[in-house]
């Protein structure tokens, strides 16, 4: 087929940046799949517990001490998570890996905590049906909490090495900002889940 | 374009024909040989593995239809055992859900989507082959299984108690349960890359009102698939803990619950055939204009039907459930949702036999098999909106009825348009025609042999043969009704048959097609046939909704973008204007190497939980290998 040319876009950058960056709407699509699946499982406890004649089953209600601990400790993550948001989109090298080292230990932080909240449940997995829900609540939650922990670890050593010195690996850094925005944002319903419904 | 640039920019602009497809073809190629097979990205390539492996699990599950009709063919037959029955029985239905329909239906869309919007290449292109891989390996592993005699038989939909520690034992359900991991995650990773693709590599001017159906269908679809399939994946997940580890998900004992599985697998379940579904409708409705040389009637009604069906199909799955004893309040919620899902299902019906009515029809093979597909799923339909009554389906539950019903919605609603769809774009993908008159026959015998092997199973589903069941005495009365079912059988097996020659003899010897053999609109039909690597020598740039009836003499496109990189266009979501010149990321065999380290993760986690901990470290490796920047054209800014 012959072809009429119509427009150039010569002019047009090389690389498309926030909303126009492929790779930033693959990020929001796994968000939903993954929020699908926290929304699932906060789902699958409240059922349970309709179920139950009392909740939680053969349990007291959690230890408030290291689930707390965990969710100030990712709050208190947010602001250098914005900054680091901030310094990648100005490509700031210096100040990003400051930023990526920060959110590295805010990444570990949770994790040792993570391993005193499991204990402060109370119960095992294998005990009954609220055992096992808990567990798997706060197991999914881990599991991103690990995963991301290791992208920071990643784009730490990229932003270490020779490949530091290109537009999309402050581009990649942005993106790993968002998806712990939703690794923070998640775990406030599931806190309040865990935490608040044996309480009522 | 007039203005002159130097010939070492590498942009496309002042380049001849000649030096820009040599430039475009050594920058997109698929290297030859065994290892450029394994490393491509080339949507293309990987959505004909697709097709082709679709239809393979197809064919072996056709041939476990032909053993049940076989062994009920005549009273307390023999010929399979109650146990290879219950294996049978299930695979059949697993592989039609799991390995055939879902992934064609997605590796339809995987080959056309990013041709009918104008592009280069899918988004995320290395997901795309490792979803390849992930999907190969969760059919091998369920085909596996069967051999070794492992096979799952606990129905495709695995019910606990059943499914579950105490009935299930051995590693059947097992099985089961990770090979819908295997299929969910390729599923959901096409998901990804459809919707990723739609909103944002559309050619120049394809605004929202100007995108192909059978793209808005498959964009609906992958957004059903993104919400619906985490169900799925957290129940498989459940029952696999509950079978490990000792959770207690599933055990009334422990205070779990067993009809939480059906909820959590009906929730998926039901827009499951809606996924199934829609890209079949949009197929059609993307086939008629064709073959009615007129526009599509209605099409903003059609596109807000199967946004409309998106949404309903998340507020049907309790009409699975109503011999649950669930309260009368939701069971008349769940049978007016039920009701209501006809609503936008009709009005495309409507829409189709108003661009019939308006146009100038052509009796080709893929429009024949759209006129199958009207008569069949009108029945199909029709028994939908009778058993969405609690006190029919009451009745009828777990009766050959309720098998003559989806398969009349299933292979009438969806493997119909799809075979119409085969025969229609088999040109574009091969270069060549399939023959019409074969075409005729094999609709002609699908029709037949379809009809007259389900249609009497609604009566021997009134008459109370209940499904699943591996023989029946002579004094039932079904004995003549079921060798008459199995019989036809045979002449509906012939069909596909007749189809599966018809398509290997005109990959190798169909008359050669051209670029746009039935003189259709759309732009994949813009390009040459099969389509080179780059897809388009230049983006077109679309004016129309019709964009090849509106400009017949001489395709509008775009130039400025490189050769010497994978280049390709993002455009905004609404109008799709131009944003910026992105690159699309080269052939690796990276995905190939993270596929394996997820395959012997997940099969090891059969056995051992310990699997998920150190399978973890080669599955960690094997993604840094695909993420760490090889300082190729592609990583530049």
């Amino acid at each position: 087929m012959k072809h009429r040319v119509v427009i150039d876009l010569a002019e047009l950058p090389p690389q498309g940046v926030g909303s126009a960056s492929l790779t930033w709407w693959g990020t929001l699509a796994f968000m939903l799949i993954e929020g699908t699946g926290f929304a699932l499982m906060i789902g699958v406890y409240l059922y349970l517990g309709s179920l139950a004649p009392e909740w939680p089953l053969g349990a007291p209600p959690p230890a408030l001490g290291p689930g707390t601990a965990v969710t100030l400790v990712l709050l208190a993550s947010l602001i250098p998570n914005w900054l680091l948001s901030r310094w990648a989109e100005a490509e700031d090298l210096r100040r990003v890996r400051i930023g990526l080292l920060i959110m590295a230990a805010f990444g570990v932080a949770p994790m040792v905590l993570r391993v005193l909240e499991f204990r402060a449940l109370g119960i095992s997995w294998d005990s009954n049906a609220y055992g096992s829900a808990v567990w798997m609540l706060l197991g999914l939650h881990t599991t991103h909490i690990i995963t991301d922990l290791a992208e920071t670890f990643v784009l730490c050593a990229m932003m270490f090495s020779r490949h530091a010195r290109n537009a999309r690996r402050f581009g990649d850094v942005q993106d790993g900002v968002l998806y712990w925005y939703f690794v923070v944002l998640t775990w406030l319903p599931i806190y309040a889940c865990l935490y608040g419904i044996p309480r009522l | 374009m007039t203005r002159g640039r130097p010939a070492e920019d590498l942009r496309d602009t002042a380049l001849a024909e000649v030096e820009l497809t040599h430039g475009l073809a050594r920058t997109w190629q698929t290297p030859s040989g065994f290892w450029g097979a394994l490393a491509t990205v080339d949507h293309k390539i990987i959505g004909r593995r697709y097709i082709a492996t679709a239809f393979v699990f197809l064919a072996l599950g056709g041939v476990l239809a032909l053993l049940m009709r076989w062994q009920l063919a005549r009273p307390e037959s023999r010929i399979l055992s109650p146990d290879l029955y219950n294996q049978v029985f299930t695979i059949h239905g697993t592989n039609m859900m799991f390995l055939f329909a879902v992934p064609v239906m997605e590796a339809m869309a995987v080959y056309l989507v990013p041709l009918m919007v104008g592009t280069r290449n899918i988004a995320v292109p290395r997901l795309n082959a490792f979803s390849y891989w992930m999907y190969l390996v969760g059919g091998v592993l369920l085909w596996v299984a069967f051999v070794l005699d492992m096979g799952p038989d606990v129905g495709w939909f695995a019910y606990v108690p059943l499914a579950g520690p105490q009935y299930g034992a051995g590693k059947r359900a097992d099985i089961w349960a990770q090979m819908i991991t295997f299929t969910e995650i390729s599923a959901l990773a096409v998901a990804v890359e459809i919707v990723v693709t739609v909103l944002k590599q559309r050619a120049p001017g394809m605004s929202l009102d100007r995108i192909p159906l059978f793209v808005w269908s498959m964009l609906v679809t992958s957004f059903i698939i993104i919400l619906a399939m985490p169900a799925v994946m957290v129940a498989s997940t459940s029952l696999i803990l509950d079978r490990l580890v000792g959770t207690h998900f599933f055990n009334p004992a422990e205070g779990g619950d067993v009809l939480l599985w059906q909820h959590l697998f009906w929730f998926f379940g039901h827009p499951e055939v809606y996924i199934i579904f829609l890209p079949a409708v949009g197929m059609i409705s993307s086939i008629l204009p064709t073959f009615t040389r007129r526009p599509i009637f209605g099409y903003l009604p059609l596109v807000l039907a199967l946004v409309g069906t998106g949404i309903l199909a998340f507020g049907l799955w309790v009409h699975h459930m109503f011999t649950t004893g669930l309260p009368r309040v939701g069971e008349s919620f769940f049978t007016a949702s039920s009701m209501a899902i006809a609503v936008p299902s009709g009005i495309q019906i409507f829409c189709w036999l108003a661009t019939i009515w308006y146009g100038r029809p052509v009796l080709k093979t893929p429009m024949l098999f759209i006129l199958a597909f009207l008569f069949t799923f009108v029945i199909g339909g029709l028994t939908g909106v009778m058993v969405a009554s609690v006190p029919l389906d009451t009745q009828v539950h777990d009766t050959y009825f309720v098998v003559a019903h989806f398969h009349y919605v299933l292979v009438g609603g969806a493997v119909f348009p799809l075979l119409g769809g085969v025969y229609y774009w088999f040109p574009k993908i091969t270069g060549r025609m399939m023959s019409e008159r074969i075409g005729r026959w094999v609709v002609g015998l699908l029709l037949a042999g379809f009809n007259l092997t389900f249609f009497p199973m609604h009566i021997l589903g009134l008459q109370g043969m209940t499904r699943r069941i591996y023989t029946y005495q002579a004094d039932m009365g079904w004995g003549g009704m079921n060798l008459f079912v199995s019989l036809s059988s045979l002449v509906l097996a012939t069909g596909f048959l007749l189809f599966f020659i018809d398509a290997f003899r005109s990959a190798r010897h169909g008359a050669p097609a051209g670029d746009n053999p039935w003189g259709a609109a759309t732009l994949e039909w813009a390009t040459s046939s099969p389509p080179p690597p780059y897809n388009f020598v230049r983006i077109p740039v679309v004016e129309s909704a019709s964009p090849l009836w509106d400009s017949p003499d001489a395709l509008p496109v775009a130039t400025g973008l490189r050769m010497d990189r994978r280049e390709l266009l993002v455009s905004t979501v609404a109008d799709a204007v131009p944003e910026a010149r992105e690159s699309s990321p080269g052939n690796s065999i990276w995905p190939l190497w993270a596929a394996a380290a997820t395959t012997i993760l997940l099969i090891a986690s059969i056995f051992t939980p310990w699997a998920v901990v150190w399978g973890a470290i080669p599955v960690t490796i094997a993604l840094i290998g695909w993420f760490w920047p090889k300082g190729t054209p592609e990583d530049e800014s």
